[in-house]
């Protein structure tokens, strides 16, 4: 069965018709050949696939496609070639080298701005010693948040110094 | 041989390809934007015994699917030695995940959904894949991986144990354990008939392009020039991306299915549990013989692996024993079972990895029942010569970077006492292990450097897989053309360019770089410093680009404090530091990002890390990343990689020595060691999970 779903993907309207099977992930690499978001495990279980819909940091192998029509979708292409320049923490990822291969990057990047927005938002996270702490940038904290998002080549450290100078 | 100018090198320029990284614009293997037909495989799900039957009839009537390659209808391979690569050729099951059919289809859910409706009617023996010491089945291997000698020994170990005032007699093991890089193996291919024979395209999640083609062509019986494999990014492979596996020959007997239409094939993370490698079990027992101030009188490291029935791959746990330290008396062994399991292969420093972890933990018992400062006993212990050869080395320093970490970690003043500090409800400790890494270059590898308007285009066929090859490829040439960065250009990772050894073994940067100096200088030589619109020189990794006659290898020193909970084992690991001997470094940046890697991959290992099959039935049961657990970023708290000044001229031209694996080596020894300082607790089975704590300090 297929189904004609519209996405803005960074800001460029899609129309586009899937099986409706088809993952988000899957409508964006293979379907519209937006391959920033990676295929790391399809479980929801690596991070490497994390986009942005309407600000919120989603991963997108486990989000159906035709549950997104006509979501706005921002990937970490969006992120780094936006019409106000590159976002902060893209610059932060290269300045850092807050990463080896690459492959979960696009993930770590997306998943870090939507850090920044639930940090500022003041939500809330296990990091938090007590419920209703007020939320702050800490390394625990970004840590923690963070850890959806696997990277085999072992940057941690430097993708939490990245996500840290922007936070601040 | 003289040094290469400085100027780039030693800077920590930023990737080249950063921004396409960061963005996600950098393409991978799977991401050609060609129309494709997708390929799906099928798994066996028995563990030995044979596909009866495999009926393709549902399959081939669902929506999209254009063919079902099984046993039964797959082309006959030209070369089926590599069995390995002889993909459905024959109805014999080696190992549960084994490639028995292939679905192609127009789409991915369609491929995937035919894979489901193969029928495959397996007949199942009995089949065995766990490894217990003193397996009936354990052999001695013919070599071992990059070592001839599957067993050494000087002296007379045995007697030597027998007078040694004090004797330790301890057994280590390691789980089996899995690469996982981040980007899943995937290839893109076409296959096109017409004049030569047709030929194949393949872009290829590799560590060696050139590999791929030498294996590809030799199966499927093509000449090596109409093959062309091409892989501009790795999404990481730690070695299991370092050789084709029979998912590349799947995809390309799907391509020759279906000529003039490209094939995409991308492995499940599930599906790489079983067809990429791993790392073997090891039981590893280690005997020390030692006089009452530390000194080692005999070494003995017995070391039994499994392999697969399939395939022989002999990792070569015990080698490090054979240098690491000196003793008259020293013998090392590997046994091998061959088990119904799937093939293992290279891991991050196979062989040094695990072997490190026994023998270094070794040490830090040794060191706890002579009641001595385990840095002492290592400097007591320290070989003036290459004890296995009797050569120089060309630069060790490993006492230094023992004495000269401690001091940077903050080691003196530490109680050597066991279950000595309490902070709250967390027992807290601190361990040193040492590190090692041997030094290879491979040849092989040859550099052509094209003049055009005052750009270098250095061009090889080497892999980036993370390791910033492309950069330092540049930095190398730039100072090897004595010109600035900006005015080179690097192309890599396509054999349509000059021949490249894979990018393992650490040994990428000194075998392409040391070839990268060679034809700067010929081009020089050729050509003069204005060299004119289209000069061009081509030179291979000079044959003595290692100076003969002493044994190079990488040092280091791992410093960790950890802390286990009182109540619940859970371990923690705020602090490592690891300060290495690694000849000179070339860009600080990138070479500290592989460093920490390691040893974040070490942490890894030392917490986490752990592949369970499953006995009755044969398969890899924790087959994802939500079982398989690998360090996230909530484990990974403070971790620095800093090296010792100097330069290794005797390694390579440019003074440097490989940065990719020793950075893992030592690391899980040292947090076991440091956390049995926390708790008396000595774990000597990995990974160092909470329940190995809850058991009360024993010795």
């Amino acid at each position: 069965m297929e189904a004609t779903i519209i996405l803005h993907v960074d800001g460029v309207r899609r129309e586009l018709t899937v099986d409706t099977r088809t993952t988000l992930l899957d409508a964006l690499r293979d379907r519209s050949g937006e391959y920033s978001p990676k295929k790391g495990c399809d479980h929801g279980q690596c991070g490497a696939c994390t986009v942005l819909v309407g600000g919120r940091r989603i991963l997108s192998c486990l989000a159906l496609a035709v549950a997104c029509d006509g979501d706005e979708v921002t990937t970490a292409a969006g992120l780094a070639g936006g019409e106000d320049g590159p976002h902060p923490l893209s610059r932060a990822f290269v300045e850092h080298d807050a990463f080896q291969c690459g492959y979960c990057t696009p993930g770590q990047v997306c998943s870090g701005v939507g850090v920044l927005a639930e940090l500022e938002a003041g939500m809330p996270s296990h990091a938090a010693a007590h419920p209703g702490d007020p939320v702050e940038a800490t390394d625990a904290e970004i840590r923690e948040r963070m850890s959806g998002n696997l990277c085999r080549c072992g940057a941690y450290p430097a993708i939490v110094a990245a996500v840290r100078e922007v936070a601040r | 041989m003289s040094g290469v100018e400085q100027g780039a090198l030693g800077r920590p320029d930023e990737r080249v390809e950063g921004w396409d990284k960061v963005a996600g614009r950098a393409r991978y293997a799977y991401e050609q934007p060609v129309p494709a037909l997708y390929v799906h495989p099928v798994l066996s799900t028995v563990a030995r015994g044979r596909v009866l039957a495999v009926d393709t009839g549902p399959a081939r009537a669902s929506a999209g699917v254009e063919a079902v390659l099984t046993h039964e209808n797959a082309e006959r391979l030209a070369d089926t030695s590599d069995a390995e690569f002889a993909v459905l050729q024959g109805p014999h099951i080696g190992f549960c995940g084994q490639i028995v059919a292939a679905v192609v289809a127009r789409t991915p859910e369609e491929a995937r959904r035919g894979a489901d409706l193969v029928q495959v009617r397996e007949y199942a023996e009995e089949h065995d894949v766990v490894l217990g010491p003193g397996h009936p089945r354990l052999y001695c291997p013919d070599e071992l991986n990059a070592y001839p000698e599957a067993d050494t020994r000087q002296g007379d170990p045995a007697a030597a144990l027998e007078r040694a005032p004090v004797v330790l007699d301890r057994t280590y093991r390691t789980p089996m354990e899995h690469n996982n890089p981040m980007e899943p193996h995937a290839c893109t291919v076409l296959w096109e008939e017409g004049t030569g024979g047709g030929s194949l395209t393949v872009y290829d999640s590799t560590q060696g392009v050139h590999p791929v083609r030498e294996s590809l062509a030799q199966v499927l019986g093509l000449h090596a020039e109409q093959v062309r494999v091409v892989s501009e990014h790795v999404g990481g492979g730690f070695g299991s991306k370092g050789s084709p596996h029979a998912h590349n020959v799947v995809a390309a007997l799907a391509a020759r299915a279906v000529p003039g239409r490209w094939v995409k094939l991308a492995l499940t993370r599930q599906q790489m549990f079983t067809l990429v490698g791993h790392r073997t079990p090891t039981i590893q027992r280690v005997r020390l013989g030692a006089a009452r101030d530390g000194v080692l009188s005999a070494v003995v490291h017995d070391v039994e692996e499994h392999t697969s029935t399939v395939k022989e791959f002999a990792e070569q746990s015990a080698v490090c024993t054979r240098m690491m330290y000196a003793a008259p008396h020293r013998r090392t062994t590997h046994r091998l079972a061959a088990l119904d399991v799937p093939i293992p292969f290279w891991m991050r420093a196979p062989g040094e990895t695990p072997g490190m972890f026994a023998l270094e933990s070794a040490l830090d018992e040794l060191a706890c029942e002579l009641a001595m400062d385990p840095i002492v006993l290592r400097e007591r212990n320290e070989p003036d010569l290459d004890p296995e050869t009797g050569a120089p080395w060309s630069d060790r320093r490993l006492v230094q970077c023992l004495h000269e970490g401690a001091r940077r970690f903050g080691w003196a003043g530490r109680d050597g006492r066991a279950r000595s500090r309490r902070e709250g409800e967390w027992w807290v400790g601190t361990g040193v292990a040492s590190a090692v890494y041997p030094h290879f270059v491979n040849p092989g590898s040859e550099v052509e450097i094209v003049h055009g308007q005052g750009v270098y285009t250095v061009s090889i066929g080497a892999a980036d897989i993370g390791t910033g090859a492309r950069t330092v490829l540049g930095q190398i040439a730039a100072d090897a053309l004595s010109v600035p960065a900006e005015r080179v250009r690097v192309r890599i990772g396509d054999t349509a360019l000059p021949p490249a050894t894979v990018a393992g073994g650490s040994a990428g940067t000194s075998s392409w770089g040391s070839a990268v100096v060679a034809a700067a200088r010929a081009l020089r030589e050729e050509h003069g410093s204005e060299p004119g619109e289209g000069a061009r020189a081509r030179a291979g990794t000079p044959e003595d680009a290692v100076a003969p006659g002493y044994s190079v290898y990488s040092f280091g020193a791992h410093f960790v404090e950890a802390r286990v909970h009182a109540d619940t084992g859970e371990v923690r690991v705020p602090r490592m530091y690891g300060l290495f001997s690694v000849g000179r470094v070339l860009n600080p940046r990138l070479a500290r990002s592989q460093l920490v890697g390691g040893m974040v991959m070490g942490l890894s290992m030392a917490l986490h890390e752990h592949t369970v099959m499953d006995a009755r039935l044969g398969h890899v049961v924790n087959h994802d990343l939500a079982q398989y657990h690998v360090a996230a970023h909530a484990d990974v708290q403070q971790v620095e990689a800093e090296w010792l000044e100097g330069a290794d001229v005797r390694a390579t031209p440019m003074g440097s020595r490989g940065v990719g694996e020793i950075g893992i080596v030592g690391a899980a020894a040292a947090v076991a060691n440091a956390a049995h300082h926390a708790t008396g607790v000595r774990v000597r089975n990995l990974p160092l999970t909470p329940d190995r704590f809850l058991v009360g300090p024993r010795e």
